[in-house]
């Protein structure tokens, strides 16, 4: 409003602001190594990085590592999504067990998940499991969390009510519980996948299960500086499309839900 | 319930599981699954000893340097975004790429800026923990109430005092949630980038205790890593506590009103 009274044009739109943003990131990685504001040996040109990215994806070893990639997270992720949402449900739901497991959940949540690493490269080798371990452990507590918050959150009224209506277990859970845990099933959904990606790249790079973090280090260690810089790209931008996948996925599983609803009313 | 059931409540578990791993391991011949007496007794040996100094100082001082850059670093950054439209717009999509980037797979490229000594260590560190603080600072200073900064410019607050008074208080719990978040990637880069390349560390000697099947060792490293993090967690949770305790009694006030 002050833009229009001053006379001036309103802001560009933010599409456009943020196209100018990357353009200006592309710019100034290619332009800074030329005009020697770094050095060219640590950090290359984006159009060398482009080249060899373009080279990489002409092998079949770079679309292999992808779906190894591709392939451990959604497992990991899955069967995080599996554990965490059944325990979740029980142990949330019986208020005693909740109690009791509480300590333990506090107390095995803050231990960092790579600690795990020199247990499953004993366990499993270089493995693909290895890097499962770790992906499923990361995950697993924050979907648990969000289920645990989202049990909570019941209403007393409706679980009282369904219980005076003598609902079966399996029914309250399906038509109390679950209604109000599932927007924080999603969240938990969301955190863990960006989660698990992170902890599967992490695993191939560090122990060398097969995957593009596996492809970074072989490239570190033979000096492709460009292709090292071209497969982080990769795996930046599958980032994103997991984090934009994801909001997808919530934003669909939730319409019917009030904050859902009146977001895309906004 | 009192606080003596509730304590033995939440011990219960806990000890069960400790004496189910002892008695488990208590016979066992596996090598890789040691009896935890033997695990507890290199716990000592290892830990309390000239290790201490020389492995696990070094590696807490790397976490809290590149810990604290980072929360300093991304509220600084994350205030400026937030409060202008136009920057924020111009650097959305490349604030969200960068998050996206594991930032493990940053280890490999700070090696050849940072070379392999701590610098480059604090530097992953700050770079992998600045993504939570940053965002979620971002997003606080977009949420401030509109008539809180209203009422603020129009008793002309100077900025300095806005900027404390205000904006930071208000966007204190979406920052401190982002620290949080931050915290525990800050411990599992610290690992990592020792684990990369390092010559001293609790990653380095856990990982070297590994390839040297010293098993009940490197066990007592993974309870060592373990009990750092929990000891951390405690630690944020009692700054936290302390710092928005306005916030806190807001909301349960809220809640019983």
């Amino acid at each position: 409003m002050t833009a229009a009274t001053l006379g001036r044009r309103s802001p560009p739109p933010a599409w456009l602001l943020g196209l100018a943003g990357l353009a200006g990131l592309v710019g100034i990685v290619e332009l800074a190594p030329r005009a020697g504001l770094v050095d060219g040996r640590y950090l290359p040109p984006f159009s060398a990085m482009a080249a060899a990215l373009a080279e990489q994806a002409a092998t079949a070893e770079f679309w292999q590592s992808l779906l190894e990639t591709l392939r451990g997270w959604a497992t990991g992720l899955a069967i995080a999504m599996v554990a965490g949402v059944a325990l979740g449900l029980v142990i949330g739901g019986v208020p005693p067990l909740r109690a009791a497991l509480n300590s333990t959940i506090e107390f095995l949540r803050p231990i960092p998940s790579v600690a795990l690493i020199p247990l499953a490269v004993l366990l499993f080798g270089t493995d693909m499991r290895s890097t499962l371990l770790l992906v499923v452990y990361a995950s697993f507590w924050q979907v648990l969390l969000q289920v645990l918050y989202g049990v909570r959150d019941v209403d007393p009224v409706a679980r009282e009510t369904a219980r005076s209506y003598r609902f079966r277990p399996l029914t309250q859970v399906r038509t109390v519980t679950w209604p109000t845990a599932l927007p924080y099933v999603m969240t938990g959904f969301r955190l863990g996948a960006a989660v698990a990606l992170i902890l599967e790249i992490t695993g191939e790079l560090i122990i060398g299960s097969p995957g593009l973090g596996r492809q970074i280090a072989v490239a570190q260690t033979s000096g492709a500086v460009a292709s090292m810089y071209a497969l982080v790209i990769v795996v930046g931008l599958i980032g994103v499309t997991v984090n934009v996948a994801a909001r997808a996925t919530e934003r669909r599983a939730l319409r019917w839900h009030p904050s859902i609803r009146r977001d895309l009313a906004g | 319930m009192n606080a003596g059931r509730k304590a033995l409540l939440a011990l219960a578990v806990p000890v069960l599981l400790v004496a189910a791993w002892w008695l488990a391991t208590a016979g066992a011949a596996s090598f890789f699954w040691p009896p935890l007496s033997e695990i507890l007794a290199a716990f000592a040996d290892t830990w309390f000893s000239a290790r201490f100094v020389t492995d696990v100082l070094p590696s807490l001082g790397r976490l809290l340097a590149g810990y604290l850059g980072a929360v300093v670093a991304g509220v600084a950054l994350g205030t400026a975004v937030g409060s202008s439209r136009t920057l924020r717009g111009l650097l959305e999509p490349v604030l969200e790429f960068f998050r996206a980037i594991p930032s493990p797979v940053l280890v490999p490229i700070l090696m050849l800026f940072a070379g392999i000594g701590d610098g480059m260590k604090i530097l992953v560190i700050v770079s992998g923990c600045v993504w939570p603080v940053l965002l979620n600072t971002v997003e606080g200073v977009r949420a401030l109430d509109e008539v809180l900064s209203d009422t603020a410019r129009s008793y002309r607050m100077r900025r300095r005092s806005r900027l404390v008074h205000l904006v930071l208080r208000g966007a204190g719990p979406q920052i401190a949630a982002g620290a949080r978040q931050a915290l525990s990637i800050g411990i599992i880069l610290m690992v990592i980038s020792e684990m990369f390349a390092a010559s001293n560390g609790l990653g380095f000697t856990i990982i070297q205790f590994q390839r040297s099947f010293a098993i009940p060792q490197m066990w007592s490293g993974i309870i060592l890593l373990g009990l750092v993090g929990i000891a951390l967690s405690m630690a944020f949770r009692a700054v936290e506590a302390r710092l928005l305790r306005w916030y806190t009694g807001l909301r349960t006030a809220q809640r019983e009103g």
